[in-house]
């Protein structure tokens, strides 16, 4: 029994030029719903569908792509959130952020809210889904992994860790047909208040030295970084020495 | 203030010149009395002066006469404390205490809640489960919520999310903040918008007045808009406190957290690969140098603590180690939670390259070199004997946590 996925994509843009790209970690979610999936994976984009670069994802493989066609500055929220609702997915994979427009990476939370499902976050592989159930392994800083029991259906966001996208064929991306679907237009209204402009480059932060007299601000420019009054175990046995750091090492909690 | 024990000629010459207004403060304490029954009495210690050396000195042709001055203690600064009896409104904040600890992250983001509290407000920080933070009142923390319970354990995103929402209900704070991070806040400030329905403001680096400013999409654009309820902001977002103590008073929830059954359950780590790990990511580094002699116990040591490998840059030059392994100045700057450096004297460019480490514990023979001034803890001793009994000892650890869970 293959499992029922749905990806969802965005249009991104290039991180120097600006151009628009396939978005590097919805690109992402569709390579993990295609091993997960293979040709069953459903592709799903709420936006304009005139937009060229929607066919990179086709390029990926696939036979069609879901459009909900909608114009710029729309809520896809509550259009997402209908079409999921029957579309009978049992995983939905999303890209942790889009790389246009608000990017605040809500999107994810807000549909499993609407829909009651429960939502991973950093999805980084799907070990087995059995019996209504899944395990999966969830990427964490530092490169560490943690495995997470859960129950479908289930939506998760994909990060860098997840598996590296496929190239983008140009044939494929041609031949791949674009499925549009009327929906009902809501305007989003954070533009209302709100406004886009070109990112400043934030100020590095100064190191500021609060010292009140000269020698103090010697000091701070000159010492070496010390600890200052670590506990030194000498003339010690081998054996309790590495008692003292095995007790340290396991109450900062990395030794298991 | 430094141990080592100098004459201090500035001091002697105000000393010898009577002329001098801190001339009488500066003459030696008396030591020659006359006693109740008229006997004279001496003070045989208080004459001469301590020597550079630590060795007591007594000029008896009279040059002499300063430098005796008593040594001044480095005195603890301690800052103004600032108290709020009945705050007018409260900030939350709820900081991703990695590793039990407030990061520079946290600080920054209670630095934030300081500027929005100002003087009627409180900074209420609402942490989960047990903590290893004593420095809560330099960072500016007003009140302390601690959530307890062993439903906080480990993963648990759904019921931290209903903590919050109790800690909503009560103290109806003005505005919430969180760090928007990875380790943690930037999840569960998402999921907690969601569950309030309220549309936060993200990746927020600027806040001015009733005007917040955020990253948007890719990091193209900026996206200013009006300061919301709930705001998830960037590492740097403000100064941390430094000029001020805060009361630390504690405040508890006044009704039972409700329990939900969690839809994720978290099964624990999953062991990874830890010489996988990119070294200026990983969380615990193993690292060897020039003290090291059997190459094989040292990697099988970190193999047993399963931990990263790093070298200092003569492990490196001596072909021990590969060069992509090299921590310091001209290697790889790591920012590891634990760092173990066995045989490394500490040179100042190594010393840089683990400036950003939380705990460093240091394996030697020499007591007297940089590292251990660094270290936390320092276990002085012959590094292959050492690595031999941490290796018996974390079996012996690993084994008797399986036979407790047997």
């Amino acid at each position: 029994m293959t499992t029922n996925v749905i990806s969802l994509v965005s249009i991104g843009a290039h991180p120097t030029s600006g151009r628009p790209r396939r978005a590097e970690q919805d690109a992402r979610a569709v390579e993990l719903g295609l091993q997960m999936a293979g040709d069953k994976l459903q592709v799903l984009h709420a936006g304009n569908i005139a937009e060229p670069t929607l066919r990179s994802y086709l390029g990926m493989g696939l036979p069609q792509l879901h459009v909900l066609e909608q114009p710029a500055g729309s809520d896809a929220l509550p259009v997402l959130s209908e079409y999921l609702r029957d579309a009978g997915a049992q995983v939905v994979l999303a890209g942790s952020q889009a790389e246009t427009g608000e990017g605040s990476g809500m999107l994810p939370f807000l549909l499993a809210e609407q829909l009651g499902w429960p939502l991973i976050v950093g999805l980084a592989q799907v070990e087995s889904i059995d019996g209504g159930v899944a395990h999966v392994l969830q990427a964490l800083p530092r490169g560490q992994r943690r495995r997470l029991k859960v129950r479908l259906p289930f939506l998760a966001t994909v990060d860098n860790a997840a598996p590296k996208p496929r190239q983008s064929a140009y044939g494929p991306a041609q031949r791949g047909e674009l499925a549009a679907h009327e929906v009902r237009i809501e305007e989003d209204e954070l533009f209302h208040a709100a406004v886009l402009q070109p990112a400043k480059p934030r100020p590095k932060r100064l190191k500021v030295i609060k010292a009140k007299s000269g020698a103090d601000r010697m000091k701070a420019a000159t010492a070496k970084a010390s600890g200052g009054g670590g506990q030194v175990l000498k003339g010690v046995s081998p054996e309790e020495g590495a008692q003292a750091i095995l007790k340290l090492l396991v109450e900062e909690g990395v030794v298991r | 203030m430094s141990d080592i024990i100098r004459r201090d000629p500035r001091a002697e010459w105000i000393a010898r010149n009577r002329l001098h207004p801190l001339h009488a403060a500066m003459q030696p304490v008396q030591h020659s009395w006359m006693g109740p029954n008229g006997v004279i009495r001496k003070n045989v210690h208080g004459v001469g002066f301590i020597g550079p050396n630590g060795i007591k000195r007594i000029d008896r042709s009279g040059a002499q006469q300063g430098g005796s001055a008593k040594r001044t203690a480095a005195v603890e600064v301690q800052l103004p404390l600032h108290q709020i009896a009945a705050p007018a409104f409260y900030i939350n904040v709820v900081p991703d205490m990695v590793g039990g600890r407030l990061s520079s992250h946290d600080r920054d983001l209670l630095g934030l809640a300081r500027q929005l509290a100002g003087s009627d407000g409180a900074v209420l920080a609402v942490v989960f489960g047990d903590h290893k933070e004593s420095a809560f009142a330099t960072a500016g923390v007003d009140r302390l919520l601690v959530l307890e319970g062993h439903a906080f354990d480990g993963y648990s995103p759904e019921q931290r999310v209903q903590g919050l929402r109790a800690v909503d209900n009560q103290f109806n704070p003005r505005h919430w903040l969180l760090p928007d991070s990875r380790s943690g806040g930037g999840e569960l400030g998402r999921r907690f918008a969601a569950s309030l329905k309220e549309r936060p403001a993200t990746r927020v680096w600027q806040i001015k007045g009733d005007e917040c400013i955020g990253r948007a999409g890719a990091g193209q654009e900026d996206l200013a808009r009006p300061l919301p309820r709930l705001v998830l902001a960037a590492a740097e977002c403000a100064d941390p406190v430094s000029e001020t103590r805060h009361e630390v008073l504690p405040v508890e929830l006044s009704t039972a957290l409700a329990r939900s059954l969690p839809r994720i359950e978290d099964l624990g780590a999953v062991a990874v690969d830890p010489a996988a790990i990119p070294m200026a990511e990983a969380e615990f580094i193993f690292s060897g140098g020039n003290g090291v002699k059997d190459w094989a116990l040292f990697h099988q040591t970190a193999a047993a603590l399963g931990a990263t490998e790093g070298a200092s840059r003569v492990a490196v030059d001596d072909g021990f180690m590969a060069r992509d392994r090299q921590v310091g100045a001209s290697g790889t700057w790591v920012t590891a939670r634990v760092y173990v450096a066995v045989g490394i004297s500490g040179a100042i460019q190594h010393l840089q390259g683990i400036g950003a480490c939380d705990k460093v514990v240091a394996i030697n023979l020499d007591p007297g070199c940089d590292m251990i001034k660094r270290a936390d803890l320092s276990v002085i001793g012959e590094s292959a004997a050492i690595l031999q009994a941490l290796i018996a000892a974390v079996e012996a650890y690993r084994n008797g946590a399986k036979r407790d869970a047997a």
